[in-house]
């Protein structure tokens, strides 16, 4: 019994070292705060969406949910030339995303869902130098990925600190290498703008979701109270 | 004024002169006499019924805009998610629906192995029961394709080129299934055509079939006392009680608890952390990209497991089979005197425990990267799992059961046990200092109710 329960134990300390690798930062998620998914929305329609497309949702969507008039979208948030019924769709056609990148880069509109706030606001941050990618750029969260940092401008660069554990080089940390024109604070609440509006792309529906939710479990403890009374009536002569 | 009811009662006698409506329902409702002492476990049958509606439910729905195409399939998902109205809230009570019918089928055969519902005169019942299972186990394996996510894609794959394991026709079996020689738009169709429709008919004629079959025999009870043996003057059993009103009453409480977890889990965590939508779903199929980890849905996980726990890809195949087929044996295998756990030996109730723990392992290794350390353990609990049934025509012939009584035994009702469950409380947080008591953690009272607890326990398993 005790041997079995001591493995037990192990097994559940397999779930650890395999989720383990870097650490993920915590993003701060408020889909109420509307300033910050608008924020968010300008942030995505200017560094994403060159590459990117949220082709799930529109930009009538986006009006309605996070409170802005539809001619403010267009004006504001929408790049030129998109209507107010446009999905959000890339300007970068799949032949040159071919022919730049090698494949088209991944729509964004669920990826919030797949890989997780905490996940996209770390990758976001993790970008540092590395010379021999062929966008110069490496990232601490997504090793070798294959795009180049959006965010360059605003963060400025940053310089990756290795440290060598027997054969294996480890990244610790990155320290900044130059100025951007964001201070660290400010980038800070840019990206996480960001990652809170894909947030809310992924499931535009979660607030009204939640919201909806304590009225049916409301009605549904009414529900079990009156069930149990009437059970009680029905069974009082039941020994 | 009159004339209205009188109107709708001959409308309605045109009708029972022409269909046995009354009489079914006295033969299944009012005149079917059920035990009394019904406990806890006995709600998961009604709930099973309860979960195939929701599920029929939305499910019809979701086809008006589901699209079973590999072009649309996905972003047709996504579309019911956004742009239909309240399509989010089909979808999530379709797919919460599923990871719930599991875990009710779960607690259903459990109350089977507890109180030996699958023993004489009940093995069609659980044949039945079992042939439920497979099929909602089918069922289950195709509706996942659909979404037509990476582990949709993936964990389709991956079970469907098992059967290229077999020899000889195992490859044009696989081929056959896949209607491909990869999954693609092929194997999503029929996928969709099983799912909506074979399946689902099938279902229904089980579910039929299972129910006919108890009417026939009458419930088991957690005695494992037949209740038919003594009998009033106007032949009833005095242990039974007729099903409706009494049980339908007592389900609709059953259902409303379970509709507050199930409305908990579709409002604030459809996603269940990963385990009832995998977060892998969210991206769209790629035939060209494998996840690094394919897992199944987690109601697979413990015989996926089984699956991987075996070195060889055949035999593997054939232990996984025959992690189910062995459950079809269950009446025949078990050879205990006694159908329930209350009269039975210690030996058949510490089996048992340790089968319930060595399937919850087995369900949550499934779920788990492969290592050497883990895949150890999965052989371990996987020779338990089939020891615990094949061995069993041996331990449960040693087994020293005890007496059991003519009657059912009434347990007192959750309300009759709040004293009792008051005072423990009371004995955990009061700290009494000299004449004073106040609310706090009381080490010694914990203490106390916790070796209470563990003595009771070790009583019960005797």
């Amino acid at each position: 019994m005790k041997k079995l329960l001591s493995l037990l134990l192990l097994s559940l300390s397999l779930n650890v070292f395999a989720s383990g690798g870097a650490e993920l930062q915590d993003a701060d998620i408020d889909l109420t705060d509307k300033m910050s998914l608008q924020r968010g929305a300008k942030h995505f329609v200017t560094y994403c969406l060159g590459c990117h497309s949220a082709k799930q949702i529109r930009y009538l969507r986006i009006a309605n949910d996070l409170g802005i008039d539809e001619k403010h979208v267009l004006a504001d948030i929408a790049p030129e030339g998109a209507g107010i019924y446009d999905q959000l769709h890339t300007a970068m056609n799949k032949h040159d995303a071919e022919k730049w990148f090698g494949t088209q880069p991944p729509d964004l509109s669920l990826i919030a869902r797949s890989r997780g706030a905490d996940w996209l606001y770390s990758y976001l941050k993790g970008f540092y130098t590395d010379k021999s990618r062929p966008f110069g750029v490496n990232n601490a969260i997504f090793e070798d990925v294959g795009m180049p940092n959006p965010l360059w401008q605003l963060q400025g660069e940053q310089k990756p600190v290795f440290e060598t554990e027997g054969e294996k080089k480890v990244l610790t940390k990155l320290i900044k290498g130059s100025e951007g024109t964001m201070s660290e604070k400010e980038f800070d609440t840019a990206v996480n703008d960001l990652v809170n509006f894909l947030v809310y792309v992924g499931e535009p529906v979660q607030l009204e979701r939640q919201q909806m939710g304590k009225y049916v479990l409301f009605f549904l403890l009414i529900f079990l109270v009156i069930s149990y009374l009437l059970k009680k009536e029905y069974w009082k002569d039941v020994h | 004024m009159n004339l209205k009811p009188t109107r709708l009662r001959m409308c309605g006698n045109w009708v029972l002169d022409r269909f046995p409506l009354a009489q079914v329902w006295n033969e299944h409702m009012a005149h079917y006499y059920a035990p009394k002492n019904f406990n806890f476990w006995y709600f998961f049958g009604s709930l099973a019924l309860l979960v195939l509606v929701n599920q029929f439910i939305t499910g019809i729905l979701l086809t008006m805009n589901y699209k079973p195409d590999a072009k649309f399939a996905f972003d047709s998902v996504e579309y019911i998610m956004r742009d239909v109205n309240w399509g989010w809230l089909v979808r999530y009570m379709h797919s919460t629906g599923a990871s719930a019918f599991f875990i009710v089928i779960y607690m259903h055969m459990f109350r089977g192995l507890l109180y030996g519902s699958f023993k004489q005169p009940r093995e069609l019942i659980w044949i039945f029961g079992m042939l439920l299972f497979v099929a909602l186990m089918a069922e289950a394996f195709m509706g996942y394709l659909l979404p037509w996510g990476q582990m949709s894609y993936w964990g389709a794959q991956v079970i469907i080129s098992l059967f290229s394991a077999i020899p000889v026709v195992g490859d044009d079996l696989a081929l056959w299934i896949r209607g491909d020689y990869v999954i693609s738009d092929a194997t999503l169709n029929r996928f969709f055509a099983f799912h909506v429709i074979a399946v689902p008919l099938v279902l229904v004629l089980l579910v039929f079939m299972h129910i006919v079959a108890l009417h026939e025999v009458g419930s088991n009870n957690p005695d494992g006392v037949d209740i038919k043996k003594s009998k009033d003057p106007w032949g009833h059993p005095t242990d039974g009680i007729p099903f409706h009103p009494y049980y339908t009453v007592k389900d609709v409480v059953g259902v409303a608890v379970f509709l507050i977890f199930f409305a908990t889990v579709i409002f604030y965590m459809p996603e269940m952390g990963g385990y009832f939508l995998e977060h892998a779903n969210f991206i769209p199929a790629d035939p060209m990209k494998t996840p690094e980890h394919i897992a199944p849905v987690w109601y697979f996980t413990p015989f996926y497991s089984i699956l991987r726990a075996i070195p060889d890809k055949f035999a593997g195949v054939i232990g996984m089979g025959g992690a189910i087929v062995v459950l079809f044996l269950l009446p025949w295998l078990d050879r205990g005197k006694v159908k329930s756990i209350r009269y039975r030996g210690g030996i058949y109730k510490k089996a048992l425990m340790l089968f319930v723990v060595s399937f919850i392992a087995l369900g949550y290794l499934g779920t788990q990267p492969v290592t050497p350390l883990a895949t150890v353990m999965a052989r371990i609990f996987t020779a338990y799992y089939f020891g615990f049934f094949l061995l069993m025509p041996i331990y449960t012939r040693w087994e020293k059961l005890k007496p059991v009584p003519n009657h059912i035994t009434m347990e007192p009702t959750l309300e009759e046990r709040i004293p009792e469950m008051k005072a423990v409380f009371d004995e955990v947080t009061l700290v009494t200092d000299g004449e004073n008591s106040k609310r706090g953690f009381n080490p010694t009272g914990a203490k106390n109710v916790l070796i209470r607890t563990a003595k009771n326990l070790k009583e019960s398993l005797d």
